[in-house]
């Protein structure tokens, strides 16, 4: 019998093998943070135990150096076809924006020059509905104009699981295959699959651990006494913080994370 | 009646896990829908820290008293113009169970986002406005809920403040909902007289309202019942792709209804081929805690292997062969609109069914719809948004169902251009209408074939290493072109050298001759109107260029390509080891050169990319340069 995290999974393989079958060449983005991890072992699993595409760290030079042990590990035991190429640097990014987004939006730079370099036409990224209100607004297959750029206005409609893949040149697809899970599901998910995660999600002696794995500088720790995964997930059942309190980026300003969502971000 | 203590308190931690329930929430623009997702979250305790905060903030930025709706409204443009523009998901949780909500915009111009957000749900809201009453979008959203099959409706009568809790107006409005609702086959489960904009009988009963006697807005919602998954009705399994692991072939799918269990035979329809299902596959993951599975049900996305090497590819629908699905080429269906650009009869666009895409005509609208009035009219255009019974016809077959058997393979969408463009359910087969018949004599023409084969004729010629795949591909591409109504044909060499080249050896000259023939015959055969597939090691450039000549301007150079060391390692025919043995002389990669081709149109690597996805390659490239 299926309990709701098969269902969940279910859905995602769904979602990974119709992207797999209908667009190619196409990525995987891997922030290595634990949503990227659950969406890379979800691969295996559809694609029964081989990612069949690249999986691409968007490298910012600014991840904690956990991150990058964690990185160079599990790209090795999970057999990945790692791409790793550096993000232009701030100066190329919007000087009109909030200066935290800026490093952000480096992302979005990083994740253009690859689409060009690479003619990826999908590009498969482990965003969440429950994350950030204009995430919630995303569809499982979101085409985006030849800048990258999302035309929240005008999004195709999608229904009962079909998903339109043709692409005029010069667009690319995202796919979402995790957009129907929630925080406390992928923690579950971790747990009962004993999915690898980079420790800093743990707290530390100091009371400290990370709910939402971003760059150094602009990423910061929550204050927690949850030491494993047990823990955690008995804390978000009765926090009332939101996720990404400790992204810097998404107060800069109200329409912060829109800005950069429309110009590609994630 | 007593005020019922619910929700205000903390819930029990164990009810933050298993499914949430969808609830889409619907009605006419300014009727209340986002107002009404705010209460429900404040009321259930479920706001994140801060929201109420950045909420007051970002309304008195806007000069505006507290605003519930930008709780969901999150995008610039929906807050600055004050309407929802596109769908959006929240969570929150009652003392029974865990919910998330479906935000669908209101406002005509956004239908499309309605219908994307209301076909995830089990059930609705349907927000009325007490002193407006029913408005258009209210009908058209009621009557898209039923086509999307959306069967358990709660209807909230919102801003019941505004006519002073009264029960007399309350009734009236409520009388000609519950009306409009049995007319289009909607039992609405409770009509709850509310006011989000307050909290009146969201979560607790109104003391204004003390002559109500039915459930609070969220009782209703509990009462709910989650959509139960289809397991016990026939097998219907749409298949996804394939995949080579090892040497093995694995069919992937979900399963959309009944059970399949190792051991049983599965039919793949169209095509009608059969096989016993050996073994489902799943990657174990770590620790082992994966058993080997010998059934999966409705829901799961399943990986399988057959007995058997029948032909199977994305697009057919497997099932039991006592429990088959219809094959149809001409079906009756009602459908909505979605497309800015109208639906007209004799509009081609593509539609899909489970993992099946057909070209299909639009031969008739036979009835267009009015949610107004619920009358029906003749029509020759439904524009956007409209709802009409229209008659769909395809060169070619296609399985299904009917909408009131088996919703999941009963229902599709139509697809124009990069967009769906509309969605609809099955509700008919029709026979086949009798078709002009083209006497087929030399006085045809080549535009005459185009006209009725829907495309042009032309000659793939595949080169390459003995080994390399040429014949597999080909015949693989020829299964595909077929089931998707192509006149198509293999050459395949070294069958011609059983009949028409049985007076042929393997001297220069006779390869030549053998070759030429070939040509020759793939000639008339594209003249005809076939895609001709060509399966021919053909090694030398010159020889490729002489068929050329003889073909013109539709011969397509293909290169199968594959390093020697995997082709003598496939060895199908065991000819590398005799070659190798010195028992076949003047062998192509042995003992006798291979001109890998200059310019070919399409190079094919079978060593770096599976079958399934060479075939596709080879397929799309089929089918755009034959296109009409």
């Amino acid at each position: 019998m299926q309990d709701d995290l098969d269902q969940l999974e279910a859905q995602s393989i769904y979602i990974l093998r119709e992207a797999y079958s209908r667009i190619r060449p196409l990525a995987m983005l891997w922030s290595l943070g634990k949503d990227s991890n659950v969406m890379i072992w979800l691969a295996k699993k559809a694609f029964l135990g081989r990612v069949p595409f690249p999986v691409a760290h968007l490298d910012t030079g600014l991840e904690f150096p956990e991150t990058y042990a964690f990185r160079d590990r599990y790209a090795r035991e999970w057999g990945l076809e790692l791409i790793k190429d550096s993000c232009p640097p701030l100066e190329a990014t919007d000087p009109t924006l909030p200066h935290n987004s800026r490093i952000a939006a480096r992302k979005t730079l990083g994740l253009k020059e690859a689409i060009a370099k690479y003619q990826w036409k999908g590009v498969i990224a482990g965003i969440r509905r429950d994350e950030q209100a204009t995430r919630a607004k995303e569809r499982v297959f979101s085409p985006r104009g030849d800048d990258g750029a999302w035309d929240f206005r005008d999004q195709p409609p999608e229904l009962w699981d079909h998903f339109a893949a043709d692409l005029p040149d010069g667009v690319h697809m995202r796919i979402h295959p995790l957009l129907h899970w929630t925080e406390l599901d992928i923690w579950r998910y971790i747990q009962r699959e004993e999915i690898p995660v980079v420790p800093l999600y743990f707290a530390n002696d100091d009371g400290k651990r990370f709910r939402s794995l971003g760059e150094i500088g602009i990423t910061f720790p929550i204050d927690s006494r949850a030491a494993n995964i047990e823990q955690i997930i008995a804390e978000l059942e009765v926090t009332r913080e939101p996720e990404r309190a400790g992204r810097a980026m998404d107060h800069d300003s109200e329409d912060a994370f829109e800005r950069l969502r429309v110009a590609g971000y994630m | 009646m007593s005020v019922i203590d619910l929700a205000i308190h903390p819930k029990a931690p164990g009810l933050q896990k298993g499914r949430a329930f969808p609830i889409v929430i619907v009605g006419h623009v300014d009727h209340g829908k986002s107002t009404l997702v705010g209460r429900l979250l404040h009321d259930t305790d479920s706001l994140p820290a801060g929201k109420l905060e950045q909420l007051k903030a970002v309304s008195e930025k806007r000069g505006l008293d507290f605003e519930w709706s930008f709780l969901l409204d999150a995008l610039q443009v929906e807050r600055d113009q004050g309407i929802t523009v596109d769908t959006t998901q929240i969570w929150f949780t009652t003392q029974r169970r865990r919910y998330v909500i479906i935000d669908a915009p209101g406002h005509k111009e956004f239908l499309k986002n309605m219908v994307t957000g209301a076909a995830q749900a089990d059930a609705a809201i349907l927000v009325v406005d007490a002193v407006q009453g029913l408005a258009e979008q209210t009908r058209r959203h009621a009557y898209l809920l039923h086509l999307l099959g959306i069967r358990q409706v709660a209807v909230a009568v919102n801003k019941i403040d505004l006519i002073d809790h009264d029960e007399q107006r309350f009734q009236a409005v409520a009388e000609s909902v519950r009306n409009y609702l049995a007319d289009i086959g909607i039992e609405a489960a409770a009509l709850v007289p509310v006011s989000a904009r307050t909290g009146d009988n969201i979560a607790v009963h109104s003391p204004q309202t003390a002559w109500y006697r039915g459930p609070t807005l969220i009782g209703a919602l509990d009462a709910f019942s989650a959509r139960a998954l289809p397991i016990e009705q026939p097998l219907r399994l749409p298949i996804q792709d394939l995949y080579r692991l090892d040497d093995r072939r694995v069919v992937v799918g979900r399963i959309e209804s009944g059970r399949l269990k190792v051991g049983e035979r599965i039919r793949f329809a169209p095509l009608g081929r059969e096989a016993v299902v050996a073994s489902l596959e799943s990657w174990r993951g770590n620790a082992g805690r994966h058993q080997p599975r010998e059934e999966a049900i409705a829901g799961d996305s399943v990986a399988f292997t057959l007995d058997e090497d029948v032909f199977v590819e994305r697009g057919v629908l497997a099932s039991h062969p006592d429990q088959a699905p219809r094959e149809a080429s001409r079906i009756a269906v009602r459908l909505f609109w979605l497309d800015k650009a109208p639906l007209k009869a004799g509009d081609r666009m593509t539609l899909k069914v489970g993992t099946t895409e057909r070209e299909v005509e639009i031969e008739a609208i036979t009835e267009a719809l009015d949610v107004e009035s619920l009358s029906s009219a003749d029509a020759t255009q439904i524009e956007r948004n409209g709802v009409a019974r229209v008659i769909l016809r395809s060169r070619r077959p296609l399985a299904l169902d009917l909408y009131d058997s088996q919703p999941r393979t009963g229902r599709g969408v139509l697809i124009r251009g990069p967009q769906i463009a509309g969605g609809l359910v099955i509700e008919e087969v029709l026979q086949q209408a009798a078709h002009a018949i083209v006497a087929v004599d030399s006085s045809v023409t080549a535009r005459d074939r185009v006209a009725v084969n829907g495309h042009r004729g032309g000659v793939l010629w595949l080169t390459g290493l003995s080994g390399a795949g040429k014949s597999t591909l080909a015949m693989a591409a020829q299964s595909a072109l077929f089931a998707r109504g192509r006149q198509v044909a293999v050459l395949d060499g070294d069958n011609l050298r059983h009949g028409l080249n049985r007076d042929l050896g393997f001297s220069d000259a006779d390869r030549a001759e053998n070759l030429r023939r070939i040509a020759e015959v793939a000639k008339l055969m594209a003249e005809n109107g076939q895609i001709v597939l060509v399966s021919a090691i053909s090694p030398l450039q010159q020889q490729r260029d002489h068929a050329r000549t003889i073909i013109g301007a539709d011969f397509h150079e293909i290169f199968v390509q594959a390093d020697l060391a995997t082709c003598e390692s496939r060895d199908p025919k065991g000819l590398y080891k005799r070659a190798r043995a010195g028992e076949i002389a003047g062998f192509t990669g042995i003992s006798a050169p291979y001109e890998a081709p200059r310019a070919a149109r399409l190079i094919l690597d079978t060593n770096r990319h599976p079958l399934s996805e060479t075939v596709e390659t080879l397929v799309d490239y089929a089918l755009r340069s034959f296109a009409a």
